[in-house]
């Protein structure tokens, strides 16, 4: 309501010169639509909404930025269907089912749109689409992230094929700003059918619990076609995509924590692929020992710890925003800050499987990997991997072609890479997990480390195969093998460092690799395979 | 300007400065915990193994580098890193993570004096020190125990014995008398002829293990079965005794000095009263309560109790003191205490040297009317346990970070235990002792809320909300104690530090105002020219503080780095440096010094704190953002009265249930054992098992499902 005024006061401070005496009835009119357009659906529906624990599209951008910062745009947009009554004056709303426009984050320029489910359920009609193309275009043209807010019931259906348009037009500019601005969609309640695909080609899908659906069909079309029973939460609500389908990469427990959290997030990212990677103000010195570190990896090679311990320790302040923390937990991936400026952490999850890697894993490590090369921040990662997960059900499932995604995804990385190596590097994965012959640029090893083909115990029963002794041939490997001195004394790790200097180390090495220059041929554009 | 830019070179040299005179003045200070100096001609051994680990074992390794006696720690596999391998000169791993196969396990133990040379053994407290089959085995070896004979290890071992012998020496012993129990219906026989309430107890324990009071026949049935269990299982001796209980005592214990010559020194007294479940949370030295004739008295009684048994080394003569000052023999402890730290305070000996010079067959330095009472201290226990369920049950993890307060003067903490350390389920779920010490007690205590305030440890829930209200509670600071302390002052257990107005709006405001900077700081992003320089920072934050269930407005304004916080009708200045980094938030709240810790800190506004050592946790919303908050509906906690879940991290000893039985409320559902304490578990409400998830000998982690109700 507060909002409502300061806009009644700008629009009747406004100079009225300009006017004829006739158009006085246009001022007017704008007073009036305006005032509309801040209603959206109505009162009613607001409190419809309210009552779900949902809040409208137009608290969630206030809430979203900064005080007083949005700035508006196509308030006066309105749908032009004219057919099952659509064009009567009570079906006509000022802005139609979608807020949009632009504003700052900390400072920070956004672009966002945020749907009214008050108006149409938010369903989608060519002018909704439209009000968002616009945006999307003018945040390429500047250079500065998108961030959606979906609460939408699916396509106009009394617009019929210009709805289909309309995804399709912003699912192209999705496509476009792919790799130029982060896109983020925050999905606050449905997302169904084809509106579902523009969340799945931005950087970040999150989700609010219990109130937020995501699904290709709903629960009735796939009791019709499959004879399945589940319910919309079983079936694509937050616990199902960020655990069971990894489509989404993070939930929240209501609105306004989902809405908070973001405004952090926002913080982590550059504004553009054009804009280095953030950096803020630390409090944390950059030079801090951390003896924890010590100590964290147990002497048994068998022995799980914490790898979320081990980042925890490192970044500045102990904070790590987690992307799909419940997702394939064998891999770690996240955004921290080190001396300030932003990094994405990639880390083996001993605690999990072992931390191998599996289909999953791959596949999360490698989004996120390219994430943070199309935008310019720097890749720690974390290495303690077994290899990769042997079974029919990988091999099957395609882990040759899915385990290539990681390995290709750091390959063809040319942001700053640095690696440690805290226990196993095994097989493989040890080439995989940002190896320094897939161009890292510092790669070290903690004493613990061990970089071999496999582990003592596989690699004794293959050479030494037959022969009695095997307990001494496995003392000889280990001894010969589990350390890091095979990687070093090749040059394959740059250092054995102390655990407790890690963080040190990384500080200083960052702001070395910060002007640091790679390029890939040229190529219209490469082939990870998909 | 000039200065300005001169103040980053001045401001490191005030701090070389005081640096250079702060350190050697607490070294002074660490120095004045011993008074007596110590002879480095007076040869003694050339390698001492210690049997022990943790604190104590670091403790005895300090007293051995300073003797230039070389240090041999043992250790189990998971140990393998402690703090007091790292500081011994050598290591021996004596087998896996369970005590009984490797701080226990006495054949690797003689297996490492052997394979080391090790000339003496120190025992440290717990485990074998007070195990006369260990003196003998070494004896048997030519190997040095520090400690007393096996004969006084033995007489004094067992209280049934210790009890004759006291007696014959004319202390004060218990009314009411004992003998082996071993039956519950005997057990119930020996109350009702003593008459309740009676305490029942293993024969072969020591600090409170295995431990029970009975006030009617029910319970001593009951007690007698969980005490005997515990007996067996800690001590491997199932044998127990019942005595006289007496109601609201205070535990003072006697420090006792011996040598092989026959002289005996006592070294003043311990006031142990603050106890929970009879394990010691809080000692103070001297005690407020005696006077000094009975402190002779008892001083007296105790020496002549040691030398009846022909005592040598440390030892402790606990003694039970009435509200009359009439004091009764308790047991004698024929080893070095965990709380001894706060009689080297106050008397500037070196215990651990004093055991090792008599282990060697030198005499006392020291007559009685040299042992002096200098100042006060006091020795908070610092354990990684829950204080919230029954005044502490033990907590596991990881110390992800961990900060003793050491950089305060008149402050010792003996640990064993550093960043990165686990606290496992195998061992005593101790942290440190943390003693302050003062001239007066009050200097001690002062002392002491300070070095609480400033001690930081995360990973593991920790006691220091329990030990800073027990030391400025009235009834303690007043001297007026007992061992019942605790369930007096907390009826309904313990809920943390309760806030008044005052103190709240302090909370509060310190949390906005962190809120505020945080935010601001959000804002400082370096270097980019894509950040608006239009100002962003408005004049005044309009928040929302939200403690509990209430909702506290409040506006902030700021000034550099002092925010002026208007809550509940009143204006509270905070001022601070502000690091969102450390752990401790040093704050003048109204211009009084506070040390809060910032605990945890997230987007959604949530932020924790330690305030005057409890931690409290708000949320602190921007005016719109709690206005909003008002449509997001509550999600609903699970019921917890129909499920039964693990409090602490521990093994099922004993499930009592199945499923589809009915337990009525208060009926024993399973037992849980963590750190060598049985706990039983109860039903909450009458109502039939649903289901059951654990059996005995499982091990559980804290929360974990164990039997779910209808």
């Amino acid at each position: 309501s507060k909002l409502r005024e300061k806009y009644l006061i700008n629009s009747s401070q406004r100079d009225c010169r300009w006017y004829s005496v006739s158009n006085l009835s246009v001022k007017e009119r704008i007073e009036k639509k305006r005032k509309a357009a801040l209603l959206g659906g109505g009162q009613k529906r607001i409190d419809a909404q309210h009552k779900k624990g949902k809040l409208t599209a137009r608290e969630r951008v206030e809430l979203l930025l900064d005080p007083e910062s949005f700035v508006e745009s196509d308030m006066f947009l309105e749908h032009r269907c004219s057919d099952f009554g659509m064009e009567q004056d009570k079906n006509k709303f000022p802005g139609d089912s979608v807020v949009t426009g632009r504003g700052r984050i900390n400072g920070r320029l956004v672009y966002v749109f945020s749907q009214d489910f008050t108006v149409f359920g938010g369903s989608l009609s060519g002018a909704h689409a439209q009000k968002i193309c616009k945006i999307m275009d003018q945040a390429m043209t500047v250079g500065a992230p998108v961030i959606g807010l979906n609460d939408s019931g699916g396509a106009r259906i009394q617009e019929g094929v210009e709805s289909l348009a309309g995804y399709a037009d912003i699912f192209l500019r999705n496509v476009l700003a792919s790799g130029v601005v982060p896109q983020i969609s925050l999905i606050m309640g449905p997302c169904a059918g084809g509106a579902v695909y523009s969340p799945a080609l931005t950087d970040f899908t999150f989700m609010v619990k219990d109130t937020s659906y995501l699904f290709i069909t709903g629960p009735d079309v796939v009791k019709s076609v499959t004879n399945e029973d589940v319910t919309q939460e079983e079936l694509g609500g937050a616990k199902t995509h960020t655990t069971v389908s990894g489509v989404a990469h993070r939930a929240f427990e209501n609105d306004v924590e989902a809405l908070l959290n973001l405004r952090e997030f926002f913080n982590f990212l550059p504004l553009s692929n054009q804009d280095p990677a953030p950096i803020r103000e630390c409090h944390d010195p950059n030079d801090r020992l951390v003896p924890a570190l010590d100590t964290i990896v147990p002497f048994e090679s068998t022995k799980a710890y914490d790898m979320l311990d081990i980042v925890h320790a490192i970044v500045d302040e102990r904070d790590f925003f987690e992307i799909m923390p419940n997702y394939a937990k064998n891999i770690v991936v996240g955004f921290a800050r080190m001396n300030g400026r932003t990094v994405g952490i990639v880390g083996n999850q001993p605690k999990v499987a072992s931390g191998c890697l599996d289909i999953n894993s791959s596949v999360k490590g490698a989004r996120f990997v390219r994430f943070c090369d199309a935008f310019n921040i720097p890749i720690i990662t974390f290495v303690d991997v077994p290899g990769f997960l042997p079974g029919t059900a990988q091999e099957y499932g395609g882990i040759i072609r899915h385990g290539a995604k990681l390995l290709y995804a750091f390959a063809e990385a040319t942001v700053p890479k640095i690696t440690v190596i805290t226990r196993k590097a095994y097989g493989g994965a040890y080439d995989v997990m940002s190896s320094k012959h897939l161009r890292g640029d510092v790669n070290y090893a903690w004493p613990t480390a061990e970089v071999a083909v496999m582990g003592a115990k596989g690699a004794v029963q293959i050479i030494f195969r037959g022969k009695e002794n095997q307990a001494e041939a496995e003392a000889e490997y280990v001894d010969k093998f589990a350390n890091p001195f095979p990687a070093a004394v090749r040059g394959f790790v740059d250092d054995i460092i102390e655990p407790s200097t890690t963080r040190k180390k990384i500080c200083r090495d960052l702001e070395v690799l910060a002007s640091k220059k790679q390029v890939n041929p040229w190529k219209k554009h490469a082939n990870i395979p998909l | 300007m000039a200065s300005h830019g001169l103040s980053p070179s001045l401001n490191r040299l005030l701090l070389a400065l005081k640096y250079a005179t702060f350190q050697p003045r607490c070294c002074a200070v660490h120095k004045a915990h011993y008074s007596t100096v110590y002879n480095g001609n007076e040869k003694t051994f050339d390698k001492i193994l210690i049997a022990n680990r943790g604190e104590i074992a670091c403790r005895v390794i300090k007293t051995c580098k300073k003797m230039g006696i070389q240090t041999v720690a043992v250790h189990s596999d998971v140990d393998s890193s402690a703090v007091h391998v790292k500081m011994a000169d050598e290591a021996v791993c004596v087998g896996p993570a369970p005590t009984s196969k490797s701080y226990l396990n006495m054949d690797a133990i003689m297996d490492a004096i052997r394979s080391t040379g090790a000339q003496a053994v120190h025992p440290g407290y717990g485990f074998l020190s007070e195990n006369k089959e260990f003196a003998k085995r070494l004896a048997a070896e030519g190997v040095t125990f520090i400690g007393p004979d096996t004969h006084a290890i033995q007489a004094m071992g067992d209280k049934i014995e210790s009890k004759l012998i006291a007696k014959a020496a004319k202390v004060n012993t218990i009314p009411g008398f004992d003998g082996v129990v071993k039956t519950a219906e005997e057990a119930v026989k020996i109350a009702q002829d003593i008459g309740y309430p009676v305490m029942i107890k293993a024969s072969a324990g020591g600090g409170g293990k295995g431990m029970r009071i009975a006030w009617n026949n029910e319970e001593t049935r009951e007690g007698f079965r969980f005490s005997s269990q515990e007996a067996a299982s800690s001590f491997g001796d199932d044998r127990l005794l019942i005595e006289k209980y007496i109601d609201n005592p205070r535990h003072i214990e006697i420090q006792v000095l011996a040598d092989k010559h026959g002289n005996a020194l006592w070294l003043n007294e311990r006031e142990c009263s603050i106890q929970r479940r009879n394990q010691k949370v809080v000692e103070e030295a001297p005690s407020t309560f005696l006077d000094p004739s009975t402190r002779r008295a008892m001083g007296e009684q105790a020496v002549q109790l040691a030398k009846a048994v022909q005592y040598s080394s440390a030892g402790t003569v606990e003694f039970l003191v009435d509200s009359k000052k009439n004091f009764y023999f308790l047991e004698m402890n024929t080893r070095l205490q965990v709380e001894h730290p706060i009689t080297e305070c106050i008397t500037g000996l070196d215990l651990v040297e004093q055991m090792i010079r008599v282990a060697k067959g030198y005499k006392l330095h020291h007559k009685q009317e040299d042992i002096p009472i200098n100042g006060w201290a006091i020795e908070s226990r610092v354990y990684a346990e829950d204080p919230y369920k029954s005044f502490g049950l033990p907590s596991i993890g990881r110390l992800s970070q961990y900060q003793e307060p050491v950089n305060l003067c008149n402050v010792r903490v003996d640990s064993g235990i550093q960043e990165g350390s686990d606290i496992s389920i195998y061992y005593d779920p101790m942290i440190s002792k943390l003693v302050t010490y003062g001239a007066t007690r009050a200097e001690a205590l002062s002392k002491m809320e300070d070095a609480l305030d400033n001690y930081v440890i995360r990973g593991v829930t920790h006691n220091i909300p329990l030990l800073r209200e027990i030391i400025t509670h009235p009834r303690f600071i007043s001297g007026d104690i007992s061992t019942n302390f605790l369930p007096e002052v907390y009826p309904d257990g313990f809920k943390g530090h309760q806030l008044e107005a005052s103190t709240r709006r302090e909370l509060l405001a310190s949390a906005a105002a962190l809120h505020v900077a945080s935010q601001l700081r959000s804002q400082r992003i370096l270097g980019n020219q894509r950040v608006s320089n239009s100002p962003v920072e408005c004049s005044c934050w309009e928040l929302v503080v939200k403690l509990g269930k209430e909702a506290h407005p409040v506006t902030v304004t700021r000034s550099g780095n002092t925010y002026t916080v208007e809550v509940d009708g009143e204006r509270v200045e905070v001022c601070g440096q502000w690091s969102l980094a450390s752990p401790l938030l040093p704050l003048t709240i109204n211009n009084t010094h506070r040390m809060l810790q910032s605990l945890s800190r997230d987007a959604s506004g949530e932020i924790v704190l330690q305030y005057l050592g409890t931690s409290f946790k708000v949320r602190v919303l921007s005016k719109l953002a709690a206005e909003l908050n008002s449509y997001m509906p509550e999600k609903v906690p699970e019921d917890t009265t129909s499920i039964l879940r693990s409090p602490m991290p521990g093994t099922v000893v004993a499930v009592s249930v199945k499923a589809g039985d009915t337990v009525a409320e208060g009926q024993e559902i399973c037992v849980i054992e963590a750190m060598k304490m049985q706990n039983s578990l109860t039903a909450v409400r009458q109502a039939k098992v649903k289901s059951v998830h654990c059996k005995a000998g499982e091990t559980v982690g804290e929360g974990d499902l164990l039997v779910e109700l209808e």
